[in-house]
């Protein structure tokens, strides 16, 4: 039945790829092995498209052309035309890839293998592989430098954040952040790196040019049992101005000023908050919400949660198609 | 280390080195894991045989994960496995000792576990990763052990917890005959009396020996069951205590009444199972199954976190003196994830490792104790097992 549906939504897509890709949102279901496609200005679904085994980390190409999407338990990233949802292309992405970071050029793929301690490096024109980084226990999150040249990866277990050099493929620093780090930020300005800890509770502040902590930002919520607060995904506005931070099961969005790095709000969402997208023009925010099934909206300027939208089982990624 | 990644490599990739490797030696930090094997009856299911990497192959993999962060730390860790019998323990032990181990994980039963302690005095730190009993972290606690197993009490916290959540607070209660059996059937009796559950009918079912793994087995314990349970007060659930594993696995489906059972068999708590995929788990699961070619056991669990335990403080203080270690891991400073969703500390009353307990039954994780309801002023999981107002552990010395 749900294929059927897909399909027909499938052909709906297809009559109308020319109009208004821009702002589509695009999101992983971990548990229902697809990505479930919504209209940026409507919040409407648009439908929902199988791409494979336990799909997790969702990214896209700066020109909007590519949409690639970490399949963990099939070994592989693969890659859709965004318009039609058709499979394009597999790259080789190494054993159960998680999350992965382009090039702020669009290439390469800098993917991180869970199961195996590395950072795989994928060529996206040639799907060649360039280098495989042995990095800490359980790489996960990824960022890049807004000028492309350090990569950070995050390991869960060894707690670390590792700064790989972009042209040598070498780790320069390795930086101890707090129990089980998800994600790695940078300001749009590269002036800040942010890496949140699950376990830890924590946001780590991390000065990139000397590899040092600057900060650590804690939460607290009124009602919620302290180990409810697990920092997932963070997303900070291209003008610096304001951090949202994931907190998963406390269901919550934390709201920090990120000039001060003090929490502003905690804005309360669906339920196990993991990851974030903006719109492209930072009006809205997107949240996937692995328990409760849905992505809840959030107003960037107003800190206000708008709208939640129904979505596959166990929601994990999220992209929005560039203007 | 880096062999399986090499193994990998095409001809045309980099291998990229971390440049963090450190120049001069490593730092060596060893630990020991001593199995002390019982020489009993083999389990009642021979799913339940006990395979021969049992606790080591937990042990692998935590050497593993520890050697992969520190070769960004200049840190090599190193496990030596020894298998004993509870004669010979005391003599493994000795030789660990006079080979200057620092740290070691023992996987025997309370008594054992007691003697090796007194035995270790302040020559090492013993960390429990088997024994339950809840005098080791009360009456007969050790300042030099940690207990990484959850004590019976905590298991059966846990498994009450739900219980009242479900509201089922009448039990029949039925343990076996060994010593292991009564002591789980006091903790039972106590979470009882904690959380407000009442026991309307409890039962010993003694063990008489018997062949109970011939082929006729089946059809003698098919009449015994239900003759064993009839005519008990009315109960809501029924709990079995047979850690000696005599009876329990038997009892689902063949109780007199239709009730469903918890405890030793039905839904049983548990430090860890090899179905749970919450907080990581998952990719824990993927790594000890691609290390050790098999599922996960307790045993293997709470050695693998046990190893941790060490790995964690050796990388936080950077450091591979063992003094130091030991005394960070005392510390409030202290703790360690072990994907069951927050981190692991240590009770400074007892040393017993804080930690969340799985209720499972044999295919999947039913609930994770504690639950929402139950609240406590300092950690939540301090609802689960004797707390520090209750504890009777005095530490001989604090050193």
């Amino acid at each position: 039945m749900k294929h059927l549906l897909s399909a027909t939504t499938g052909l709906a897509l297809l009559i109308s790829a020319d109009t208004a890709l821009a702002n589509r949102v695009f999101v992983t279901n971990e548990r229902s092995n697809d990505v479930t496609v919504i209209d940026g200005e409507t919040f409407e679904v648009i439908g929902t498209y199988p791409v494979g085994n336990r799909p997790r980390g969702i990214t896209i190409s700066p020109d909007g052309s590519e949409l690639y999407v970490c399949v963990s338990d099939d070994n592989l990233v693969r890659v859709f035309d965004p318009n039609t949802m058709e499979e394009l292309h597999t790259l080789p992405s190494g054993p159960d890839p998680e999350l992965f970071v382009l090039h702020p050029s669009g290439n390469p793929l800098f993917i991180a293998n869970e199961d195996d301690n590395i950072v795989t490096v994928v060529d996206t024109e040639t799907h060649q592989m360039l280098a495989e980084v042995p990095v800490g226990v359980e790489p996960e999150g990824m960022g890049v430098s807004p000028d492309g040249a350090v990569v950070i990866n995050t390991s869960e277990t060894t707690n670390m954040a590792h700064f790989i050099d972009t042209e040598t493929y070498e780790i320069t620093a390795n930086v101890l952040v707090d129990s089980r780090p998800r994600f790695a930020q940078y300001t749009a300005d590269g002036s800040k790196l942010y890496v949140t800890s699950e376990i830890g509770g924590t946001v780590s502040v991390i000065d990139p040019a000397t590899q040092q902590i600057t900060k650590k930002i804690s939460f607290e919520i009124p009602g919620v049992l302290p180990e409810a607060i697990q920092p997932v995904g963070a997303r900070v506005t291209s003008d610096g101005s304001k951090l949202f931070v994931a907190l998963g099961p406390a269901n919550r969005v934390a709201v920090v000023d990120a000039e001060t790095d003090e929490v502003i709000d905690y804005l309360l969402v669906g339920q196990r908050v993991w990851q974030l997208a903006f719109s492209p023009d930072e009006k809205w925010l997107y949240t996937t919400n692995g328990n409760s099934n849905d992505v809840s909206i959030i107003d960037v300027e107003a800190n206000e949660v708008v709208r939640s939208v129904q979505v596959g089982q166990q929601p994990w990624g999220v992209v929005v198609a560039p203007d | 280390m880096l062999k399986g990644i090499m193994g990998l490599l095409a001809g045309t990739v980099a291998l990229a080195q971390p440049a963090a490797a450190q120049t001069q030696d490593p730092v060596l930090i060893r630990a020991a894991v001593l199995r002390v094997d019982d020489p009993g009856l083999p389990p009642i299911s021979r799913l339940d045989l006990p395979p021969e990497d049992l606790g080591f192959a937990g042990a692998r993999l935590a050497i593993e994960d520890n050697d992969t962060t520190g070769r960004f730390m200049g840190q090599d860790f190193e496990a030596t496995e020894v298998a004993a019998s509870p004669d010979t323990a005391a003599a493994e032990m000795a030789k660990l000792l006079e080979d200057g181990m620092e740290f070691i994980v023992v996987l025997a039963d309370d008594a054992v576990t007691l003697e090796l302690a007194d035995q270790v005095g302040d020559q090492a730190m013993l960390l429990n990763a088997r024994a339950r009993g809840d005098n080791l972290r009360g009456k007969d606690c050790r300042f030099n052990t940690i207990h990484v197993a959850p004590s019976r009490a905590m298991l059966a916290d846990g498994l009450t917890q739900f219980l009242m959540w479900k509201n089922w607070p009448r039990w029949f209660l039925i343990h076996g005959s060994h010593p292991e059996d009564l002591a789980m059937a006091e903790a039972y009796r106590n979470a009882a009396n904690k959380f407000g559950a009442r026991i309307v009918e409890e039962r010993e079912y003694e063990d008489t020996g018997g062949a109970r793994r011939t082929d006729s087995g089946h059809v003698q314990v098919q009449a015994q069951m239900p003759v064993f349970t009839q005519r008990a007060a009315d109960h809501d659930i029924v709990i079995t205590a047979d850690e000696a594993d005599v009876f329990a696995a038997y009892m689902p489906y063949l109780t007199w009444d239709p009730r469903p059972v918890a405890g030793s068999a039905g839904l049983v708590p548990r430090s860890w199972h090899p179905a749970m995929e919450a907080w990581g788990g998952t990719q824990f699961q993927n790594r000890f199954e691609s290390l050790a070619d098999r599922q996960i056991r307790e045993d293997d669990y709470q050695t693998w976190l046990a190893l941790r335990i060490i790995g964690e403080a050796a990388t936080r203080t950077q450091s591979g003196d063992p003094e130091v270690l030991k005394k960070f891991i005392l510390s409030p400073e202290f703790d360690v994830a072990g994907f069951k969703g927050q981190a692991l500390t240590v009770r400074d009353w007892d040393h017993q490792v804080r930690q969340p307990i799985l209720l499972t039954t044999g295919v999947v994780t039913t609930s994770v104790s504690p639950q929402d309801q139950y609240l406590h002023q300092t950690s939540q999981l301090d609802t689960l097992g004797v707390d520090r107002p209750e504890t009777q552990c005095q530490f001989q010395e604090a050193s």
